[in-house]
């Protein structure tokens, strides 16, 4: 399910160094034609690789205009069906279309806090350096408890 | 392209203390372990990764499950199951200590954000407040998991500082040290953004670049060769950059081939476990049941227990109905439903609905495209199972990976077992976790950013003894840039040679080494267009066509930035593949049925062969060489 990148909503991140979709792909497909030289459309991002992408739709939830969508690929796939999220900062909704166009339409939230408000350190113990060789414990003091007597050399 | 004038990088050095390359599960527990020990910040400490660490590795997508959660068991029950799904050989002190640790990484995730289902009458209460969490089994807690990622990744984020990460970066190779072999002391790579060379130089290193994917040829080879069930994008660094660095290997035989629902690759445990779904044949039979009796054959029941087996004998059972025309396998998604539901308001109905399509939109979107594209709707229509290529991963359920040292502290560890600090590879200063560290399978998501955080502390204890390390890498900074860029240099040289700019004498593009590899792995080591069988003949044919492949890879070309990318990932490749087939070839025995078979020695042979297989690879001669290392059961079979 390759993504491909709409004509009439991509703006190339307003011109912007980085631009969005680029800096998400975690296989490095999305591209941006600076001057249309690549795609005949300047200034906007493409998928140069379809045949690589893992439809994780990490740039499909991040384009800030909408312009990416997956057309599942056509080596598999009938043609007509569609997925597509809208992810907010807390939740995220998907609409589905069957290639008999059947809809369906999900929402599930994603997060309970903020992304802001994520502090790793608070409320969790400072290091006891005498801890430092000891495998039995991370510096949370979370571990499970153990039943030693399961041990063949107990 | 930037008119291929990207001939000569510029290069920026860097020293730091630690260096953690990868950013994934493992690399995030491993900031968050590492900067409450820095407290102070005396240590200078960096990340890099090959993408933006927000949605970089397996959880990019997310998860719909955290698969490894203690809760109410005990750590000992942990490595029992773990071991009976591996066929018995496994390191048990390596499972045993992420047994006693990931639960708390767990509670770190919940109190980020992570939003963990309740059963009903606690929701709103966390797992450290006693909520009880919804279990699909005995290990694994289903999650809200779209943001898994982002949310474990702000807190490495927050706890290291942007300024101590670099994204884009592809590291290519370590660096042993000059004066002692037996030690790395720095890194290269390149950035897959800018014309630039990264070199650091470190102290001590965290190697967790994830697992291999498409070392065989996938089943759809179009447009959906991008449809993996693993990520595209893991590409057996983490192996390739420890063996080239003289670290032992070990398992390498150890593959892991999912059954999942054909050809999007969606999950199957919920639809198992928490749905009650039931697979079955062409024509309509139970399989397993059917065909229970054929764990007697061979010895490959010694490690079953009732219905408890091994992963790969699950499969087992599934490929001889397709290798006997009995294909294909259906999942009766239909009446598992409809069974739910007879007990349900229509409210419940639509909650159940929404429960199936999330877990495949959570992790394996893909899948979804399909239903919306054959009209397959769960409650209406059955699907398809299909056992997929092979992947090389040790965190899943497979235990390919590197040789590491465990702790000291647990009951009967042998001295084999520990030679070093915590997750220390055999090499000095190398340490590994998540996918790379072998023999330990079943660690997940929750359990690769606990077993960041356990390498993490022994990095620092590491690091604080061996403080007067100087790095001096035993190599020149020209050999480096000429090695890194060879592609780049082949490309520019020849690439007027002929008018059409992908068929040229002189070199090859990365994407048709690639193929020509998926074909060598796929006809003649196990892949799928043998049902995953293979013997020494096919493995010598094997040997000596990845020779002349490895050969080949002097010849990469890259036209661009991205193309280096894909030239590097594929020489990882090649290497990683080249140690799954001699571990293959050495063990003489089918240890895992299911996942591969040696036609001409089909037995389980505990006798000769309930040992790990270690291998170390020679960088100077290309050549691989295979041991026996003793396997020590340590923790009781139970009752
Ligand atoms: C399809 C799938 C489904 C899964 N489902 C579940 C589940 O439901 N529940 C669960 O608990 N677990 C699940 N897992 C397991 C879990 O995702 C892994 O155990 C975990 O991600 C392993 O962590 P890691 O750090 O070793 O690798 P990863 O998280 O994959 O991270 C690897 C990192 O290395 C980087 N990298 C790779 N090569 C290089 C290089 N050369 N230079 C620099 N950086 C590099 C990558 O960009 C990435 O950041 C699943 C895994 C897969 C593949
Ligand atoms: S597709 Fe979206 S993210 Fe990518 S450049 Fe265009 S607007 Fe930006
Ligand atoms: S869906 Fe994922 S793999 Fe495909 S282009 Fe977008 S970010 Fe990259």
């Amino acid at each position: 399910m390759p993504t491909y990148v709409r004509t009439d909503k991509c703006d190339g991140c307003q011109d912007q160094k980085k631009t969005v979709c680029m800096h998400i792909c975690p296989h490095d497909l999305m591209r941006l034609d600076k001057d249309g030289s690549e795609t005949g459309h300047a200034k906007k991002a493409y998928n140069q690789e379809p045949e690589q992408c893992w439809e994780c739709y990490a740039c499909v939830k991040i384009c800030p205009q909408n312009a990416i969508e997956c057309r599942s690929y056509a080596d598999v796939t009938p043609l007509g069906g569609m997925v597509q999220p809208m992810r907010g900062s807390d939740a995220i909704v998907w609409n589905i279309k069957f290639r008999n166009g059947n809809k369906k339409r999900f929402e599930f939230p994603i997060r309970t806090i903020a992304e802001e408000s994520i502090d790793p350190y608070s409320g969790t113990p400072e290091t006891i350096e005498a801890e430092l060789a000891d495998h039995s414990t991370l510096f949370t003091k979370g571990t499970h408890s153990c039943d030693f007597s399961q041990f063949n050399a107990s | 392209m930037s008119g291929y004038s990207f001939g000569k990088p510029e290069v920026i050095e860097e020293e730091v203390d630690i260096l953690i390359i990868g950013g994934g599960m493992a690399a995030c527990g491993a900031a968050f372990e590492l900067q409450r020990w820095n407290a102070d910040k005396a240590l200078k400490i960096k990340m890099v990764d090959k993408a933006a660490v927000d949605r970089s590795g397996a959880v990019a997508q997310g998860l719909s499950a955290i698969n490894t959660y203690l809760g109410e068991n005990d750590p000992a029950d942990y490595v029992r199951y773990v071991r009976r799904d591996l066929m018995g050989i496994t390191r048990e002190d390596l499972i045993y200590d992420t047994g006693r640790h990931v639960d708390d990484s767990v509670h770190q995730f919940e109190k980020w954000g992570l939003p963990i289902w309740k059963q009903e009458g606690d929701e709103g209460k966390s797992l450290t407040e006693g909520g009880k969490p919804v279990r699909t089994g005995r290990w694994q807690i289903m999650i809200n998991g779209e943001s898994y990622k982002p949310i474990v990744a702000a807190a490495a984020i927050k706890a290291l500082g942007m300024d101590n990460i670099q994204e884009h970066v592809f590291i290519v190779r370590l660096i042993n040290d000059k004066n002692d072999a037996g030690r790395v002391v720095g890194a290269a790579g390149f950035s897959v953004r800018e014309n630039k060379i990264y070199i650091y130089r470190f102290k001590a290193c965290l190697l967790v670049c994830g697992g291999a994917v498409n070392i065989f040829r996938p089943r759809s080879v179009g447009e959906g060769t991008g449809r993996a069930w693993y990520p595209v994008w893991n590409a057996g660094s983490t192996y390739a950059m420890a063996a080239e660095a003289g670290a032992e290997l070990t398992l390498m035989e150890n593959r892991f081939v999912p059954a999942r629902f054909k050809d999007g690759y969606g999950p199957v445990g919920a639809w198992f476990l928490l749905f009650k779904a039931k697979s079955m044949n062409a024509q309509g039979e139970d399989y397993q049941e059917k065909n229970a009796h054929m764990l007697q054959e061979h010895g490959y029941g010694a490690y079953v227990k009732g219905h408890a087996m091994g992963t790969c004998l699950r499969n087992h059972l599934m490929i001889h109905e397709l290798k006997n025309g009995r294909g294909p396998i259906f999942i009766d998604t239909v009446t598992a439903l409809a069974n739910l539901a007879k007990k349900m308001t229509p409210e419940e109905i639509k909650h159940l609905e929404a429960e199936a399509w999330e877990d495949f939109l959570d992790m394996t979107i893909g899948q979804c495209g399909i239903w919306a594209g054959e009209n397959i709707e769960p409650d209406k229509q059955m699907s398809e199972l299909m056992p997929t290529e092979p992947y090389l991963l040790g965190s899943h359920a497979g235990c390919a990976g590197i040789w590491c040292s465990g702790p000291d502290d647990l009951p009967g560890t042998p001295d084999h077992y520990h030679w070093g600090y915590n997750r220390m590879t055999t090499v000095r200063g190398l340490f590994t976790e998540g996918d790379g560290c072998g023999a330990s399978g079943h660690k997940f998501s929750s359990g690769s950013h606990a077993g960041g955080r356990i390498a993490a502390k022994a990095m620092i204890k590491y690091v604080q003894d061996n403080n007067d390390i100087v790095p001096e890498l035993d190599c020149s900074i020209d050999e480096l840039k000429q090695e890194l860029y060879r592609p780049v240099a082949t490309f520019l040289k020849y690439k007027d040679y002929t008018t059409a700019i992908d068929v040229n004498p002189h070199y090859i593009t990365p994407k048709m080494l690639q193929f020509r590899l998926q074909k060598i792995m796929d006809e003649y080591v196990a892949g799928v267009s043998t049902l995953y069988q293979t013997n020494a003949t096919m493995l010598r044919v094997a040997e000596r066509k990845l020779g002349m492949l490895k050969e080949d890879s002097l010849k990469l070309r890259a036209k661009d930035l991205h193309e280096l990318l894909r030239a590097w990932e594929n020489y990882h490749r090649i290497l990683t593949a080249e140690a799954h087939m001699k571990h293959i070839q050495f063990r003489e025995e089918t240890r895992y049925p299911g996942y591969y078979y040696r036609a001409d020695f089909l037995d389980l042979d505990d006798e000769n062969w309930k040992c790990f297989v270690n291998s170390t690879y020679d960088r100077h001669t290309g050549e691989w060489s295979c041991k026996k290392v003793p396997w020590v059961e340590l923790i009781k079979e139970a009752d």
